[in-house]
């Protein structure tokens, strides 16, 4: 199984690495968005709850691209139907897609937490970098197993396009409150993470459950 | 198939129904300080309860689809959760109502409660357009069946998550399950959630019924417009 979920990643990372679709359009958008933040709220320097908040809430939207990209080459070049009829295990398939997802969201914050630093951050994020990757890895699991099942839900849809974000966003509003609230005290002036624990543990209780619910569910999407 | 005893359950419904119109109204005494709105809270707390248990029973009525291969089962998921979001509906409307009359305003952000169910109902609207949006039968009930079990699963990590949020929490969201009201309250309040569980499962039987029937009625058309046609091309050949 995990052979196969390996050659199918390195597919992807392949295909992705010559059509360069999906990581360079999520992170244009997200560096949009701090731009389009800086005058929608009218403000140079953002700090404390409201930096978590536009740097989470761009993550997340950023990431529906991700999502809505994820089975673009099995659609539309007939992939999955070869998928099925190879003797692997179907479970694979999800474990390639979420680290694919993975790996684009840990590309897209390469980029986007340095812009959103340079761009609209006061204090400096050097200081609470350890804390920061831990809660955006954290966050970047979740949201890869969760956006893996979603867009396989979506996948086969008329709709997808609509589907995607109107299923993904409730989905994760839990790791946005995990990762936003975990994240305010790290990017204020000054400021001790007291709660970082707590946030910590309801980001890995929804990587755990939802991991294991969409791994558990995942083969049903595919049994024709 | 569904239909089986739905006429107990009906009578059961509406003369509980009836008896909780009446403990509300003549039994239960008048709220201290928000006087007599607060008994919104007889229809608004139950209905909240039995859609939440409702979308749960959905997720779980699907793991049941999945692991039989049953799709009788995806019905009856299907009409739970369809059931679900019109309650969810009805509680979203009372809440707004009673948050009005008690706190005046029409939302409370910091109402961990009120803020999770929005959620939850926002997710379960998009039931509808994902179901619909498929159309080879069988991948719509499997694909139906993950979403409300992944849905399901959802509903109880989202008041967790949603009360954590809060920094403060809130003692009288736990008193407003029954834990600490008076006893003629209480009473009152399990009387009226019990009804609201008969009208659920009532409710669901009929519109289980009525979809089945109507199937049903459609497959014998068919086959009627079939066999008219034979007729009809036998009549012409002689």
């Amino acid at each position: 199984m995990i052979r196969t979920a390996v050659a199918v990643l390195r597919k992807d990372l392949r295909i992705e690495w010559r059509t360069k679709e999906a990581v360079p359009a999520m992170t244009l958008f997200s560096v949009t968005t701090f731009v389009l933040f800086h005058f929608g709220l009218d403000r140079d320097t953002l700090d404390g709850p409201l930096a978590s908040g536009v740097l989470w809430v761009t993550l997340l939207l950023a990431a529906v691209i991700g999502v809505t990209r994820l089975f673009a080459a099995e659609r539309e070049q007939g992939g999955m139907d070869a998928f099925l009829l190879a003797p692997v295990d179907r479970t694979a398939l999800f474990l390639a897609k979420a680290a694919a997802l993975l790996i684009y969201l840990l590309l897209l914050e390469l980029v986007a937490v340095p812009a959103f630093a340079i761009l609209l951050l006061g204090p400096d994020l050097f200081d609470a970098m350890p804390e920061l990757l831990l809660v955006l890895l954290l966050a970047d699991v979740g949201l890869a197993a969760v956006g893996a099942l979603v867009a396989a839900l979506a996948a086969e849809t008329r709709a997808r396009e609509l589907i995607v974000p109107l299923l993904l966003l409730p989905l994760v509003v839990p790791l946005l409150i995990g990762a936003a609230s975990a994240t305010a005290p790290l990017v204020t002036e000054g400021g001790g993470g007291e709660d970082l624990g707590r946030y910590l543990a309801l980001l890995g209780g929804y990587d755990l459950v939802f991991g294991l619910i969409a791994f558990g569910v995942f083969d049903f999407l595919l049994d024709d | 198939m569904y239909s089986k005893g739905f006429r107990p359950i009906a009578i059961a419904t509406v003369l509980l129904t009836a008896v909780a119109f009446g403990l509300v109204f003549f039994y239960a005494p008048l709220d201290g300080d928000q006087g007599f709105i607060q008994k919104i809270f007889y229809v608004h707390v139950p209905m909240a309860i039995v859609a939440l248990c409702g979308f749960v029973a959905g997720g779980i009525m699907a793991i049941k689809h999945l692991r039989t291969g049953d799709r009788s089962w995806d019905m009856r998921s299907y009409v739970a959760i369809h059931l679900s979001i019109i309650l969810g509906t009805g509680v979203l409307i009372t809440g707004a109502i009673w948050a009005k009359a008690s706190w005046g305003h029409w939302w409370l952000w910091d109402e961990p409660v009120l803020v999770s169910f929005l959620i939850v109902f926002l997710l379960y609207c998009v039931y509808y357009p994902l179901r619909f949006s498929i159309e080879d039968r069988d991948r719509q009930a499997r694909y139906s069946s993950v979403f409300a079990i992944a849905a399901g699963a959802f509903v109880p990590i989202n008041f967790v998550a949603v009360r954590l949020a809060e920094q403060i929490t809130h003692p009288r969201v736990l008193s407003q399950t029954g834990g600490s009201l008076p006893g003629e309250m209480r009473l009152t309040f399990l009387v009226c959630l019990v009804a609201m569980t008969l009208l659920f499962v009532t409710l669901w039987k009929l519109e289980l019924t009525s979809k089945q029937a109507s199937m049903q009625l459609k497959r014998l058309r068919g086959r009627l417009e079939l066999r008219a046609e034979e007729r009809a091309a036998m009549q012409a050949s002689r």
